[in-house]
């Protein structure tokens, strides 16, 4: 009865009251909760901003407050808000501290240094920072320290210097931190917030002294002399950090038993400013640092973020070596720690410091390759990383045993980055090349799909240059694709692979199966006659010739069978009908058939083969005849170009003598633009899209480093193509028709009466032809070279040209003093923090009065500590304004990220 | 230096934003999805740390409210997971065992808190004690200019 009567004196209240008492803050954030559906939400939000609005447009003062902080509410919700910001400066400038409180609040969540509007606030800003209420300047000084412009802070500086001496220590440390904001912002203010500082860290109030030190930091990592200048602040800070470690319990600065955690991190940082590369001062900070490393609680996350930081400092300063050990082994301990955070902490130090401390780093390399079976992923990938970063060549057998291992069984998105970890680490320390084999074969077992096109050439390079190994490669090739396609039974040969796990159906296992046609191909007779062991005790693998003709057809005929794998196991057919005697007629029968074959590429293999079988049968051994080992690459370290088998690319738009002469690098271009990479033509056309902001207009020349890894027997058929295409066009090399970037005119008649036995054999190894073409231009390069080194050009500067998401691109100029039209860029491409970059492509375009010629990147991953480098030569005949247009993509931890950009500040010598 | 803190529920429902560096709004409301996106997609016993553009983000679960940060490459992990711990005990002090709707109800008192615990992203108040005692004292101020008996009509109610 009670409740009922009150429930109508209220509903008579809220009528009486409508006209002029808006809903409550609390009631509309009842009534948005209450909301059962997204429109009824909208609803809710809808009707009330449309009293707001028409509430502001009364300028009715009384109820501005609660007006505003209904928006900030509905502001968090996503709605717009920005009608409310005139309001919040009406608050402000209000004298009631309840408007002034929700009116800064409104300021620091609607407005920013980037709207126009707040440029107003200013004013407001300055009378409050002379108010006589210390909450009210503490209101203005965290408003400023939130949304300072650059203007704002020219303007209040002087105010927040005058604060900063205040003998009130709540204002005090708010004005440290609105320096700190004001020195950001605007770097020249600097010196005037100089003298001041100084008296902050003698200050008893640890709300100044933390914010003092914060602002110290920002100024010494601002300015080389203001760092020299607060050298001498070493001793002040070593003893107050003293004094927090020794003195006794504070209940109010303690957290779980350490003293002020936030102040003694803050100190800990300023002294590993103060003291990089300076003995001296490091020398001050030697006892203290190991002090705090000897003497913190580590029970808690407290004591270990001190611990986190006074790691840091000690690595990083020029420290005594055996504080260096205690503080890797800190990180050691924290490895062992059953906190993941703190493990995960640990991991990241240690990657940033193994380059500087390899050895002491390698003591904890149990602990670390432990941390690879951690459930959790962030763990799993530092763990990873750092793993890699420790092989070397006298531990690689028994960190490959663990890696490979952790590859079997490692989810998909860790496959692809610790197979190719295992490939550029087998091919810096590999003991011995038949381990280096076993590897990659492991590799390609354990990885199924998940491989990097990278790895498939790699082996195969490999492969074909280990002449003596090549049959038992083939043997050991044919005893995993044997298992796994289940036609014969694993024997079990002591010694040889372990082919556990190799269970899984050949269709999962694409590269697999790519790198065994292709040595079937090559090595398939050593098979036949049993010439597959590498010394004498063992027992040779050996396949009879219909089985593997049966393999063959199996994965051709399979409808999981990918293309590319398709391509390589129709050319590796081809390849056995020299070598294999029985089984020529059913290969030919398979071979011809794939003349109606579905897809474009496979229709015209099976058609140029079969002419081989029939027209042109007296050819057939010579252009089937083995590959000759390729080369070595030169730059397995990825440290010089051309190494990972990819094509250089060139590209001119229209007629370019220079190109025209160079069979090899024209051979690329083809191979480059053929390959089957949609995505990558888009990307191109983007690319050319992006040049219509040139005023040269849209332009012609785009070069791709296209995938460095062009899977071989792709760049074989395209090579083809190419002949195709000249044979057709009935003229010599020489005057062959190049219409532009994308000239590749597949034909598949009458291909092979052009080529010749050396042609073919060209064409049948891609790499060494690539290695030709790098060769070759590095020969123009050491031309260039040697003509400038009497007369040295003038030194060009360096430039970024892009440093963003991670990766860092420099570029660094030449200009050959004998070609001054040719400009020769040399990038270089390095990962920011530490992490590993994969699949880093890199794009440019120029204006089309320029000749790009773009040669391959040294690698598509990018480690930290190890640059990617390529090579771009321009030619500029009309010495026009160069500009340049870049796109990028890599992926970091599985993520794919793509950017362009121009490059702005080429130096103008380069064209003057 | 912290970039933005933000709350926000176990159901994806913003509760709380504070960026410290300019940002705009469109780009505020992606970096939210996103993160709420990923980080209530991890399990439980994954550690707190994600590496996220340029950005570390920091993360911690209280009952059912998020408190994520972004802090800088040369920021201390492990620290911000206290400075987080510490905004929830002030917090709890001041709510009296805080939880998810005093902070909803209450949103701009939450703001004020985190005003005085930090300023422009970086730690201004190692002492608990002064943070409570400089909230106590303004929220006095603000009684003080409500007339008596009239603070729920004409306050924020």
């Amino acid at each position: 009865m009670a409740n009922a009567i009150k429930q109508v004196i209220n509903e008579v209240a809220e009528k009486v009251k409508m006209p002029s008492t808006p809903t409550r803050l609390r009631d509309l954030i009842r009534q948005i909760r209450a909301a059962r559906t997204a429109a009824e939400e909208r609803a809710v939000v809808n009707k009330e901003c449309a009293y707001i609005r028409a509430s502001f447009r009364e300028e009715d003062s009384q109820w501005r407050c609660r007006n505003v902080a209904k928006l900030l509410y509905i502001h968090m919700l996503g709605y717009p808000a920005h009608f409310g910001q005139l309001e919040c400066l009406n608050l402000i400038a209000s004298p009631r501290f309840t408007d002034k409180r929700i009116g800064y609040l409104g300021a620091m969540l609607l407005l920013d240094e980037r709207q126009d509007i707040h440029v107003l606030i200013t004013n407001s800003l300055k009378n409050d920072l002379n108010n006589p209420v210390q909450f009210i300047v503490g209101l203005a000084l965290c408003t400023l320290g939130a949304i300072a412009s650059p203007e704002m802070s020219r303007d209040l500086a002087s105010e927040v210097e005058r604060l900063l001496k205040s003998t009130n220590a709540y204002l005090r440390k708010k004005a440290a931190l609105c320096a700190f904001r004001i020195i950001g912002k605007v770097p020249e203010l600097m010196e005037m917030f100089l003298p001041a500082t100084r008296s902050l860290i003698s200050d008893k109030n640890h709300g100044v002294l933390i914010t003092g030190v914060t602002l110290i930091i920002e100024m010494c990592e601002r300015s080389p002399d203001t760092l020299i200048h607060f050298k001498k602040v070493v001793p002040s800070l070593v003893r107050i950090l003293k004094n927090l470690i020794m003195a006794g319990y504070s209940p109010e600065h303690d957290v779980s038993g350490v003293s002020d955690p936030f102040l003694q991190v803050k100190i800990l940082r300023l002294l590993r400013v103060l003291g990089h590369n300076d003995a001296e001062a490091s020398e001050a900070m030697n006892d203290i640092l190991a002090q705090v490393a000897t003497n913190t609680e580590t029970s808690k996350n407290v004591g270990n973020a001190i611990l986190y930081e006074t790691v840091l400092s000690i690595m990083h300063i020029k420290s005594e070596s055996g504080l260096r050990v205690l503080a890797i082994n800190i990180l050691g301990r924290f490895l062992l720690n059953s906190d993941k955070n703190i493990r995960y902490v640990a991991l990241n130090t240690l990657l940033r410091t193994v380059h500087a401390d390899n050895s002491a780093v390698q003591r904890h390399r149990a602990t670390i390759l432990e941390c690879l079976k951690d459930p959790d992923v962030s763990i799993k990938r530092r763990a990873l990383e750092l793993s890699f970063a420790l092989i070397n060549g006298s531990n690689i057998r028994a960190m490959m045993k663990e890696l490979l291992a952790f590859l079997e069984k490692s989810d998909a998105e860790f496959k692809a980055q610790c197979s190719s970890g295992i490939v550029s680490a087998t091919e810096r320390f590999s003991p011995n090349r038949r381990w280096h084999i076993d590897t990659l074969l492991r590799v390609l077992i354990a990885a199924g799909n998940f491989l990097r096109d990278d790895v498939v050439s790699n082996t195969i390079q490999i492969i074909s240059e280990s002449t003596s190994l090549q049959g038992y490669a083939v043997g050991q090739l044919w005893r995993a694709v044997s298992c796994s396609s289940g036609s014969l039974q694993h024997d079990g040969q002591p010694g040889d692979l372990d082919l556990q796990g190799a269970t899984l159906p050949i269709s999962e296992r694409q590269p697999l199966a790519q790198v065994a046609s292709w040595c079937l191909g090559e090595y398939g007779d050593s098979l036949i006659n049993g010439h597959t062991n590498a010394n004498e005790q063992e027992e040779p693998v050996v396949a009879g010739e219909d089985e593997v003709v049966d393999f063959i057809q199996g994965i051709l005929s399979s409808s999981q069978s990918t293309i590319i794998t398709k391509q390589y196991a129709l050319t590796a057919l081809t390849k056995l009908s020299t070598r294999f005697s029985v089984t020529v007629g059913r290969i030919e029968d398979i071979v011809t058939r794939f003349g109606t074959h579905l897809n474009v590429e496979l229709q015209q293999r099976g058609i140029e083969y079969a002419q081989l079988f029939t027209k042109h049968v007296a050819l057939r051994p010579a252009i089937m005849e083995r590959i000759p080992p390729m080369e070595h690459k030169s730059s397995q370290q990825g440290l010089t170009n051309g190494s990972s088998g990819g094509g250089g690319t060139l590209v001119s738009n229209g007629d370019d003598n220079m190109l025209m002469d160079d069979l090899s690098s024209f051979t690329t271009t083809s191979t480059s633009h053929s390959a089957p990479a949609t995505k990558d033509s888009n990307s191109l056309l983007n690319l050319l899209g992006g040049l219509d902001n040139f005023d040269n207009g849209p332009s012609a020349p785009v070069f791709t480093n296209s995938k460095a890894s062009t899977a071989p027997s792709t760049s074989n058929l395209d090579l083809l193509d190419l002949l195709g295409g000249l044979d057709l066009s009935g003229s010599t090399l020489s005057s062959a028709p190049i219409s532009g970037p994308l000239m590749t005119t597949p034909t598949g008649s009458s291909t092979s009466s052009l080529v010749n036995n050396n042609l073919a054999n060209l064409l049948s190894s891609p790499t060494t032809q690539m290695s030709a073409a790098v060769s070759n231009s590095s020969s123009f390069l050491i031309d260039g070279f040697l003509g400038t080194a009497p007369t040295p050009s003038p030194k060009l500067q360096n430039v970024t040209a892009y440093d963003k998401n991670g990766l860092k691109v420099d570029f660094s100029f030449d200009r050959p003093v004998d070609n001054p039209n040719l400009v020769i860029v040399t990038l270089t491409a390095s990962s920011s923090y530490g992490s590993t970059l994969c699949d880093f492509l890199f794009q440019a375009a120029v204006p089309k009065t320029f000749q790009l010629q773009m040669m391959p990147a040294s690698s598509t991953v990018i480690n930290s500590g190890i640059p990617v480098t390529q090579v771009m030569r321009i030619l500029n005949p009309t010495r026009a304004v160069l500009k340049m247009r870049i796109k990028l993509s890599f992926s970091r931890d599985g993520m794919t990220i793509q950017d362009q950009d121009e490059v702005k500040n080429l130096p103008s010598a380069l064209w003057q | 230096m912290m970039q933005f803190m933000l709350l926000f529920s176990r159901q994806g429902k913003l509760r709380l934003q504070k960026w410290y560096s300019a940002q705009p709004d469109k780009a505020k409301k992606k970096i939210t999805r996103d993160l709420v996106a990923t980080i209530l997609t991890r399990k439980p016993k994954m550690c707190s740390f994600l590496e996220w553009r340029e950005l570390k983000i920091v993360y911690k679960r209280y009952a059912s409210l998020y408190f994520c940060c972004a802090i800088e490459q040369s920021d201390n992990e492990l620290l911000t997971l206290e400075i987080i711990h510490r905004y929830v005990e002030l917090l709890d002090k001041y709510f009296g065992s805080v939880c998810e709707l005093d902070i909803i109800f209450n949103f701009e008192k939450a703001y004020f808190m985190l005003d005085e615990l930090m300023l422009g992203g970086e730690v201004q108040e190692t002492s608990k004690k002064n943070v409570l005692k400089a909230i106590a004292a303004q929220d006095l101020l603000q009684e003080e200019e409500t007339p008596q008996g009239f603070f729920e009509d004409h306050g924020l109610g």
